[in-house]
């Protein structure tokens, strides 16, 4: 039987990461892909954050297929008919890598494929693991495609929806209130309209926005990012309270759209290309298990997402796990040993990452995300005060007090909203 | 005894929408891969050499940046393929493609079997066969199934509209399949490692085939036809009311003075 150092399950960007960087060390590595090419399956924002992708691929934006440039950051808080909006811009043009770039997966995943590739992994794309091979406890080798392959080590990057683990009784089952689902409109625009309407320089400058409310009062919130030609708008929204509410995700998405701030943002525009995924909602303390004897588990497939309300992050933190967990397996050849003992080093090396000291300190974000205030009694009360702030009325005008006090109505109490506060400061202010 | 498998980087053509003002096929941003009939080529070829220790090799008339999509055909049991860069070959029409693939089963030599589907997904002029056939100087075998090959004789039913004939021909000779043909098999991964180890070549039309661009311009005699769309207006009638017997009879007398249904 065919036996390599290591598989990769999942050629997305943890797995491609994880291959790239085995490969390159001289590791003969297989990454089996279930689409018919990467990226193929995938569905993503999708919004990369630079910093780890400049560390691996320096440079990565010169010869990656990325669309845009993220020079502009905004939070739109979303009323009934209004909307409050805080704009973030980094208009120095020469300050390179950008912050983030907008990308399509199905044209980047082959991309970070290829590099893997290029170092020498074999890509294995149109097979599915049906299942890990398992021996005494101990990962030996998988099972696809009718044969079995075996491996010193399996590198489990199969994304959200990972079941292999789970079969294998090697992890419980998540729970569904820790999953989100996320979906997403493609729209067509004119590369021109887009760079007007955003108030982008060029073609290559493009802008983010983070949405709160109007989500159909589910617990959630919605993007809007610019591609060279397209649109990536998209709801993510938890998944029990949108059973709860008994509505489909593509009504969530609709009401999102007809939105007259987005409306206004999307006008025109052609749906080309409409999505559906579950998410993690990501959260130190989501994190499972991330090793044992024979496999890591790298990217989405181990809950690996950092959400802190203002931006929502899988890909970067997927690369980072999988860099990690490179360096744990890279270690682990050295000692001839890939027991779960050897394996613990992964954790260690992830626990140093910025990526997991972000989902440190944003941990108390998690309990914001679960405040139904946030997304259905803020948005308007802020756009409420500003209102009462900016309008000239047949009425004496208020201070923002007054104006606040009178658009709580009976929705919030003081004491309610001081709790909020002091939720909100946890999460994100200290 | 060698075997060649055409084989054809097609457009999907399920992906391929019409232009409502022009009528024109809208084929910028259709997905190519290797086509559908092109795996019963595989799947033929591949049996012929399970079954006679023969050696199978791809053939195709492809951009060189396409190898990536070859890997399953290589996987299903291809000994190697040999990809003709298309890139300076902008529409050739089926002449000039016959023209190249003859001239490429000749350079790779001894090859005593060519095996082609009767029509490619996207092109379908069905010509390729009967052109590459001619340019041989071999009988063409058509539409073929059920095929035992006893040392130098191939023995097969053709699948024709009015039924099925049992033919019998001598090698060496072209063959043509259908999708009916039979089912293709699904490589399994070990099939897709060792393709992975399978030489490709990339040959040039001229470099490699001696073939100057005036001699493929003296083939490519048609250059334009008229491509005009067709459009079918429904009559969009509708029966209304309650009594559904009397709809039913509307129906069937709308149906009648169509000529859908006869008395």
């Amino acid at each position: 039987m065919e036996k390599f150092d290591a598989i990769v399950v999942g050629a997305g960007p943890a797995g491609a990461t994880a291959a790239y960087l085995l490969a390159q060390a001289g590791m003969q590595v297989v990454v089996i892909e279930r689409g018919a090419t990467p990226g193929s399956k995938n569905v993503s924002g999708a919004l990369l954050f630079s910093q780890i992708y400049n560390e691996l691929f320096p440079n990565f934006w010169e010869s990656a297929p990325v669309e845009r440039a993220i020079v502009g950051h905004s939070i739109a808080f979303l009323g009934q008919e209004t909307s409050v909006t805080l704009d973030y811009r980094d208009l120095d043009p020469t300050h390179t890598p950008h912050n983030a770039y907008s990308v399509l997966r199905a044209c980047f995943d082959p991309w970070m494929a290829q590099q893997a590739e290029d170092a020498g992994a074999m890509l294995l794309p149109g097979y599915t693991v049906e299942r890990l091979l398992v021996e005494n406890g101990r990962v030996t080798g998988i099972h696809a495609g009718g044969d079995d392959l075996l491996a010193d080590v399996v590198v489990v990057a199969e994304g959200t929806r990972s079941q292999l683990l789970k079969q294998a009784g090697l992890r419980d089952d998540f729970y569904a209130g820790d999953v989100s689902i996320g979906v997403k409109e493609v729209i067509a625009l004119p590369e021109e309209i887009i760079t007007n309407r955003f108030q982008c320089l060029t073609a290559d400058e493009g802008v983010a926005y983070t949405c709160v409310g109007h989500t159909g009062g589910v617990e959630g919130g919605g993007f809007l990012y610019t591609n060279k030609e397209t649109l990536s708008v998209g709801v993510v929204v938890k998944i029990d309270a949108l059973y709860k509410s008994q509505r489909q995700p593509h009504e969530i998405l609709d009401e999102f759209k007809s939105h007259p701030f987005i409306n206004r943002l999307v006008h025109g525009g052609k749906v080309v290309e409409y999505s559906a995924q579950a998410i993690h909602r990501g959260g130190v303390h989501l994190i499972p298990q991330l090793y044992g004897d024979g496999y890591v588990v790298v990217g989405s497939a181990a809950r690996l997402l950092l959400n802190n309300v203002m931006t929502l992050r899988g890909m970067d933190v997927a690369v980072a796990s999988a860099a990690a967990a490179a360096k744990a397996i890279l270690a682990a050849r050295e000692k001839g040993d890939y027991s779960r003992a050897s394996l613990a080093a992964y954790e260690q090396f992830f626990k140093q990452t910025d990526v997991y000291q972000d989902m440190v300190t944003f941990k108390e974000t998690y309990a914001l995300l679960e405040n139904k205030r946030l997304f259905n009694v803020y948005p308007d009360l802020i756009s409420g005060v500003m209102d009462d702030m900016f309008s000239v009325k047949a009425r004496p005008g208020k201070k923002a007090y007054r104006a606040l006090r009178d658009n709580m109505h009976d929705e919030l109490t003081l004491w309610q909203m001081l709790k909020d506060m002091a939720q909100i400061g946890r999460g994100l202010v200290r | 005894m060698k075997i060649v498998a055409c084989i054809k980087y097609s457009f999907d053509v399920s992906e391929v929408k019409v232009d409502p003002a022009t009528k024109e096929l809208r084929l910028t941003g259709v997905p190519q891969r290797v086509g559908v009939i092109d795996k019963n080529v595989l799947e033929t070829a591949v049996t012929l050499k399970e079954a006679t220790g023969a050696t199978v090799h791809g053939l195709t008339l492809a951009p060189a940046g396409a190898r990536e999509a070859f890997r399953e055909a290589m996987a299903m049991g291809l000994d190697d393929l040999t990809i003709i860069d298309s890139a300076d070959l902008a529409a050739a029409g089926p002449a000039v493609t016959a023209m190249i693939l003859a001239t490429a089963v000749q350079k790779l030599g001894d090859v005593t079997l060519v095996v082609c589907g009767e029509a490619s997904d996207d092109g379908v002029s069905y010509q390729i066969p009967p052109r590459i056939a001619e340019r041989l100087g071999w009988p063409l075998l058509g539409y073929a199934r059920n095929i035992t090959l006893t040392g130098e004789t191939i023995t097969a039913d053709r699948d024709l509209d009015s039924g099925m004939q049992r033919v019998e021909g001598n090698l060496p000779l072209v063959l043509t399949v259908t999708q009916e043909t039979n089912t293709p098999r699904r490589p399994t991964l070990m099939d897709a490692l060792k393709a992975k180890k399978k030489p490709v070549a990339v040959w040039q039309v001229a470099a490699d085939l001696g073939l100057t661009p005036e001699q493929l311009q003296a083939r490519a005699s048609v250059t334009r036809t008229a491509q005009e769309g067709i459009v079918i207006k429904r009559k969009q009638q509708m029966f209304q009311g309650e009594d559904m017997a009397a709809l039913a009879n509307q129906l069937l007398d709308a149906l009648v003075v169509e000529r859908v249904v006869t008395e």
